[in-house]
């Protein structure tokens, strides 16, 4: 009897510290990725890297300056496209949605968050490469947006719903068309979440590299335009790092440093306006 | 509800009443807000084309894989070669390059998930388990390509000087763990997969692991079970069909998944048994050869690869889904 008491005093302890090992392996992976790109990048970080074209092959130096643009002209494309049809989506599913048409929307919105991003890259480059005949910024901003929508769907009915019905009938009461209520009424109310969202779509399609390959492809050089190849800091990271040159892998390693802090920052920025939220609406 | 042409509508074009064009054009606007049916348009028609984007998705991977569907038939799914120069298109290396990494990260990652989760929402206070996770979440923004960029510097020269060759002295006797060693393989693609699918496991299975009524705890607890016992007995069993939609939340995502693996998994569309050797999956030969394919065959064959991946993985997070929402629904009932 003692000893099978024994026993499963013994198992308790053991499961028990492996289960906190699994943890600490898992946050450590966070920690252990940090320090890599902290410790690498940081050293190959400079001031031209920020400011100059890539150099030639084989010449060493030259910075990332086109990339970084790059990646912001996309973004800026992708926003004006998912952003919109995203938050207007979830204002249709939280305020007017009839059945069967909610259903049919949230079930797609699902759909379309779970396709590959490289499956969006090909949708993308059917879409609007091969009808432009070339890469393009609009391209690769165009699969970006298409990837930010069911994110942004998501993020503004979820917090919409969170504003309790009485506010709309209320101002509906004083006479306020449904059109009003919601500027007025809703969205101020729920502004923090769906900003939150949208923030969160933007850092996850930051970093998204698959779908830009044969979409905005990339580019040594500045890229005029809207409708011409793209650098982009994902894209440019890639095709340094399976290089063979080693004043390459370097600059990689700065590229993957600022990716990832401009990535990290952004996801800490909206959560901690959301737990602001959370807080405000405890009072 | 047409709307009434306004009187100052006319001297809109004369540059000498500015004003008058902008109040008139705020009279408008204001009309128009204060219409029920103005909010109702726009974001039906955003909802819409949110349809229309989907149905044009799945309608240009089916068009634009014609060509490939009706040259190979069912048999592309079974093919064993890949050479675009004669244009024999078979799709079996990728899809097992594919299944094996993915599987080789499921066995990783599934224990090792949903060890920290049951830490996180069993055992640690509430406020640590709450930073925990939002540090796991993070792992889970870290973009793929960074994955990629790690597993090639770090990962893969640690795999060809530490792990592959003691695997090879210990498990060398299966066919698994056979011949030369890269460093690059399947078996890095799977370690990076494992890594990359890990948040996923555990933000879903903490969840659901919170969600169970206390009863269920203390009821074991009651009965004399030790804490794990009540754990793995009383709590895991309850939340088990959640832990199980983690899981294929989880297979989904690795099956779509491109960068990382595309980096270190050596690219070489061939079978073979050991895990040390390099292969080749769906989503790395549409990265890798996409730009390059010249022959209407050839890109028709790899939209049709996109074709492969896309049903698998919308198969996957629907099951995915319904399974979480089955035990939420459980879960919030009360007991």
């Amino acid at each position: 009897m003692i000893t099978r008491h024994r026993f499963r005093k013994i198992t308790n302890a053991v499961m028990l510290t492996l289960t906190g090992l699994c943890a600490l392996v898992a946050v450590g992976a966070m920690l252990a990725i940090l320090g890599f790109l902290v410790w690498k990048g940081a050293g190959s970080l400079n001031w031209d890297f920020f400011t100059k074209l890539p150099a030639p092959v084989g010449e060493p130096g030259g910075g990332m300056a086109n990339a970084i643009v790059g990646t912001g002209k996309l973004l800026l494309i992708a926003s004006l496209i998912g952003l919109p049809i995203g938050f207007l989506s979830g204002v249709y599913l939280s305020e007017f949605g009839g059945r069967p048409m909610s259903f049919l929307i949230r079930y797609v919105t699902d759909l379309l968050s779970g396709v590959p991003s490289i499956v969006i890259g090909i949708f993308a480059y059917a879409m609007v490469v091969v009808p432009m005949k070339s890469f393009s910024t609009l391209a690769g901003g165009f699969a970006l947006g298409v990837m930010m929508i069911p994110i942004a769907v998501r993020g503004t009915e979820e917090s919409l719903r969170t504003v309790p019905p009485n506010l709309r009938e209320a101002s509906v009461a004083l006479g306020a068309s449904r059109t009003t209520t919601i500027l007025r009424v809703v969205i101020p109310a729920a502004f923090r979440g769906i900003l939150t969202a949208m923030m969160l779509a933007l850092a996850r399609v930051a970093g998204e590299t698959a779908p830009l390959l044969f979409t905005a492809f990339g580019n040594n050089d500045w890229s005029p335009g809207w409708t011409h190849p793209i650098a982009s800091l994902p894209v440019m990271i890639y095709n340094y790092a399976i290089s063979p040159f080693r004043d390459w892998h370097r600059q990689a390693w700065a590229a993957g440093l600022v990716l990832l802090v401009l990535v990290l920052l952004t996801n800490i920025a909206a959560r901690l306006l959301f737990m602001g939220r959370a807080a405000e609406a405890e009072r | 509800m047409a709307t009434a042409a306004h009187p100052a509508a006319p001297q809109v074009r004369s540059h000498a009443h500015p004003p008058g064009f902008f109040r008139s054009f705020r009279n408008r606007l204001r009309k128009l807000i204060g219409t029920d049916w103005l909010g109702y348009v726009l974001s039906l028609v955003a909802a819409v084309l949110i349809l229309a984007i989907t149905t044009a998705l799945v309608w240009q991977l089916w068009t634009q894989s014609a060509l490939s569907r009706a040259k190979f038939g069912w048999g592309f799914l079974v093919g064993r070669t890949w050479s675009p120069l004669f244009e024999h298109l078979g799709a079996l290396p990728f899809i097992y390059g594919t299944v094996v990494t993915s599987v080789i990260a499921l066995l990783i990652a599934v224990p090792l998930g949903l060890g920290a989760a049951i830490f996180l929402a069993e055992l640690a206070p509430p406020r640590a388990s709450s930073w925990l996770a939002f540090l796991i979440d993070l792992l889970a923004a870290v973009p793929s390509v960074i994955y990629g960029l790690l597993g090639i510097f770090v990962m893969v020269p640690f795999l060809r000087q530490v792990v592959d060759p003691a695997l090879k002295r210990t498990l060398g006797f299966l066919p698994l763990f056979q011949g030369p060693i890269y460093g690059v393989g399947l078996l890095a693609g799977g370690l990076v997969l494992a890594i990359m699918v890990v948040p996923f496991i555990i933000s879903v299975s903490r969840e659901v692991l919170l969600a169970v009524p206390r009863d269920q705890r203390e009821g074991a607890l009651a009965l004399g079970a030790t804490r794990w016992e009540a754990t793995w007995g009383a709590v895991v069993p309850f939340a088990r069909t959640g832990i199980y939609g983690s899981i294929f939340l989880a297979l989904a995502r690795a099956l779509g998944e491109t960068m990382a693996i595309t980096m270190v998994i050596g690219n070489d569309p061939k079978i073979r048994a050991s895990l040390f050797a390099p292969g080749a999956s769906i989503a790395a030969v549409l990265a890798n050869e996409f730009v390059e394919a010249t022959t209407p065959t050839y890109i028709s064959a790899l939209i049709e690869l996109g074709l492969v991946l896309f049903c698998l993985t919308i198969v996957l997070n629907g099951l995915a889904r319904l399974l979480i929402l089955a035990t939420s629904r459980r879960g919030g009932a009360p007991a």
